[in-house]
């Protein structure tokens, strides 16, 4: 890679962390109005309905998994703190963490999703338990992607790819994660309290 | 690995035949990939178009030669004829597959990927590895629209517009397993569009080479700039909409099932309380600045074109950029206009009527801008001048169309008839396919390193313009007789009757475009292989890609040039200096000439 660089002058200069970052962060743009659609169709659902549509949900299980994700958040943070830092053990424990922790979130919402399956609700119940669904299924699949990417992370750390110079991973995935934290933090009062 | 200058990387070269063809990085063979995909596309979703045009003049009738030997089978049946069933597939399909799977991959993928690094002075996209990835995607997307085709039920054919509850309850006729390939095609190239967007946003803005300032980028860049920004934000709801339309099928959800819907005298199983209403809400909102998608690209195709041939700089280049822009904002707030008749509030009809109207001005200022250019230059009309200039003449007509129904009043009369499908083929055919004829053979050279034939250039310029015409223009004059679209047999309406010549008429001449096609395809083939080997800059152009020698090596450019001017610094005081009437953007500032451009 460097003999390439090498190979052709150097003319100016882009950070490759700044490159990947942008295109994160357009990406996320793209994510915000992939949510969009669903949040929007399911206010439009609420308001014109001429009866409350909503259900209850276990209230307890969702505050429990919106503290789960919160403090996932925080060992994200710490991992690409750390990671900056070039203090490979540190990084590794705290992707570790965010990892288990992001099980737990899985974990937690299996056990919800079982309760309502022993109870017959399914999407086709009515159409509260359809945003239900599309909502938290969609966010789950986000969820699973940033547990394969923090996966792949982990191994990568160990095998020693980064350092306080190269840490773009971390930090990409530190900002899709946060984005998968603030689409529960609006997916829980949308859902369970209001 | 340390910080590494982007910029200059380049992937190392591929030695082997997969890395080099198939699971390519770089961007010039991504393009041509996309190039050959959606050309062949374009062939089978031209062939339907044909057969819904056999069918619409001679109604239940057999097809020739392919109705007799798939008889019975996908959308034919006993004797070779186009079923009602198979029509609505056909319409269906055709839509989407020209939409999703031929314009935009055409426009975007192949002259995006080929042109943007090139016209930027970089080596690649920012994002090579992603790059392939959504080639990859879409090729699969395509295999399994037309997979469609063979399961049972057929494929979907709610129209290209897939509105519930047709497209959704599952009592619908039109509702098989083909409906949810169809939805999943949607789904995987709508996300390929998705990478494909954000990589060229983050290559425009990140990787330009020194000197190319956003003053100076070519129209094309600037053009691909736009439409990815559309691609990145608008296409998310499209895959929202369609992720909701596959929700209810698949686990029988209600999101836009009302409550207590029948079909027939059979209630639905759904549970209700959605709103089919919300579906083309959402539609249309990632829909219609799709249809800017499919426009606004080959806009910038005709501007370097036009420019180059008039041998003139481009009149008003800040006028094009801003009206550019203008019509990606205006583009966001204008769905509504195609609901004027779905229910809609009257009020929002007003407003929607109104930012509809408003796209006029930035579209006829391009018009009057194209014009310019062509005012006074030392016009040369080859090739693919004269596509290029039948881009604008066909962009005025479908523009002008385009106010008619963007007028509530006069869109109850003529909503859902031939006017629309006039209207939008003269946009997406006349106007769009022109400024792609155009910019094949404009870039050919630099594609293929060959040159095309120009009189057969000429020649299907002249066949394709003529039948076109006599194809679209009639269909004006059937839509204001009140001739629905979406209608496989005519011949149940008596008011129908006496439009069945003009059906005829259309059909012959749309046959006539089909085979005049055939010219340029075999120009294209044969040209690829056997054409005359191209000069670097064979039209006198003046942006970075005509610098670079043929063929294109695989780090683009030895040295990662310096830009000193804009792209059309045609005839300028700096180019008769050197005594000629073009010089390239990184040509160093002559000395004792003040430079003109910004």
């Amino acid at each position: 890679m460097d003999n390439h660089a090498q190979e052709f002058a150097p003319s100016f200069h882009v950070e490759r962390r700044n490159l990947r970052a942008f295109g994160m962060w357009l990406f996320l743009g793209s994510e915000v109005m992939f949510f969009t659609g669903f949040f929007g169709a399911y206010i439009v659902a609420r308001s014109a309905a001429l009866e409350s549509i909503v259900r209850p949900l276990d209230k307890t299980l969702g505050a429990l998994n919106t503290l789960v994700l919160i403090t996932s958040s925080l060992t994200m943070v710490l991992a690409v703190v750390f990671s900056r830092r070039g203090d490979r053990k540190a990084t590794g424990n705290w992707l570790a963490a965010t990892f288990l922790l992001a099980c737990t979130f899985m974990v937690i919402k299996t056990v919800e999703y079982s309760a309502h399956f022993r109870e017959h609700v399914f999407p086709s119940t009515d159409i509260f338990h359809g945003f239900y669904y599309l909502l938290t299924g969609f966010h789950g699949l986000h969820v699973l992607g940033g547990m394969i990417s923090l996966g792949i992370l982990w191994v990568r750390n160990r095998r020693g790819d980064f350092d306080s110079h190269y840490n773009d991973p971390i930090e990409i995935t530190g900002l899709y994660w946060h984005f998968v934290d603030l689409v529960w933090i609006f997916l829980f009062p949308g859902l369970y309290l209001l | 690995m340390s910080v590494t200058c982007v910029a200059d990387y380049i992937h190392p070269e591929p030695t082997t035949f997969f890395r080099k063809y198939v699971w390519s990085y770089d961007h010039k063979v991504i393009g041509k990939q996309y190039l050959w995909t959606s050309l062949v596309f374009l062939m089978l979703g031209g062939t339907l178009a044909m057969l819904l045009r056999w069918q619409i003049a001679y109604p239940s009738q057999p097809v020739p030669f392919i109705g007799e030997l798939l008889k019975n089978s996908f959308f034919f049946g006993p004797n070779g004829e186009v079923t009602s069933d198979g029509y609505l597939q056909l319409g269906a399909m055709h839509g989407l597959i020209m939409v999703f799977f031929v314009i935009i991959p055409l426009i975007v993928g192949a002259f995006g990927n080929f042109l943007i690094p090139l016209h930027i002075g970089a080596r690649d996209v920012a994002f090579p590895l992603l790059n392939a990835l959504s080639y990859w995607l879409y090729l699969p997307a395509g295999l399994m629209m037309f997979s469609a085709f063979f399961v049972d039920k057929g494929a979907a054919a709610a129209g290209w517009t897939a509105y519930p509850p047709l497209s959704d309850a599952a009592g619908a006729s039109v509702s098989g397993l083909g409906m949810n390939l169809v939805l999943g095609a949607i789904f995987l190239a709508g996300f390929s569009s998705i990478v494909g967007g954000m990589n060229f946003l983050v290559t425009i803005v990140k990787l330009r080479a020194p000197g190319m300032t956003w003053s100076r980028l070519p129209l094309v860049t600037w053009a691909q700039f736009i439409t990815a920004v559309f691609q990145t934000l608008a296409t998310p709801m499209i895959a929202a909409g369609g992720s909701m339309l596959l929700f209810d099928r698949l686990f029988n959800s209600s999101f836009f099932i009302p409550y207590g819907l029948h079909i027939g005298a059979e209630k639905v199983a759904n549970a209700g309380g959605g709103f089919p209403l919300l579906f083309q809400h959402i539609f249309w909102f990632y829909a219609h600045p799709a249809v800017y998608i499919l426009i606004l690209p080959t806009m910038g195709l005709a501007s370097d074109i036009i420019a180059t041939f008039a041998r003139k700089p481009i009149f008003g280049y800040r006028a094009m950029v801003i009206s550019m822009t203008s019509i990606m904002g205006l583009g966001f707030i204008v769905w509504g206009h195609h609901m004027f008749l779905s229910g809609l509030n009257p009020k929002m009809g007003m407003a929607f009527m109104i930012s509809t109207v408003f796209i006029a001005l930035p579209s006829g200022v391009k018009v009057f801008n194209w014009l310019g250019t062509l005012w006074g230059g030392a016009i040369r009309l080859k090739g693919p001048m004269l596509y290029a200039i039948s881009f604008v003449a066909m962009f005025i007509v479908g523009g002008l169309s385009g106010i008619f129904m963007a007028a509530t009043p006069v869109d109850i009369f003529i909503h859902d008839t031939y006017y629309i499908i006039a209207h939008f083929h003269y946009v997406v055919f006349g106007a769009t396919l022109f400024a792609v004829f155009g910019g094949l053979t404009f870039w050919f050279p630099k594609i293929f390193g060959r040159m095309m034939n120009e009189s057969l250039n000429k020649l299907h310029w002249f066949l394709t313009f003529l039948f076109f015409n006599l194809a679209f223009f009639p269909m004006h004059f059937l839509g204001e007789a009140g001739h629905m679209r979406r209608l496989a047999t005519s011949t149940g309406y008596e008011f129908l009757n006496g439009m069945a010549p003009w059906n005829e008429f259309i059909t012959l001449s749309a046959f006539a475009l089909g085979i005049s096609q055939i010219v340029f395809l075999y120009n294209f083939v044969y040209s690829v292989f056997f054409g005359p080997t191209a000069p670097s800059n064979p039209w006198e152009g003046n942006t970075l890609e005509w610098t670079i020698p043929n063929p294109v090596p695989h780090h683009n450019f030895d040295k990662v040039p310096t830009v000193y001017r804009g792209p059309y610094e045609y005839s300028g005081p700096e180019a008769t200096a050197l005594g000629k009437d073009w010089i390239s953007q990184d040509h160093p500032p002559v000395e004792g000439v003040a430079s003109n451009q910004h």
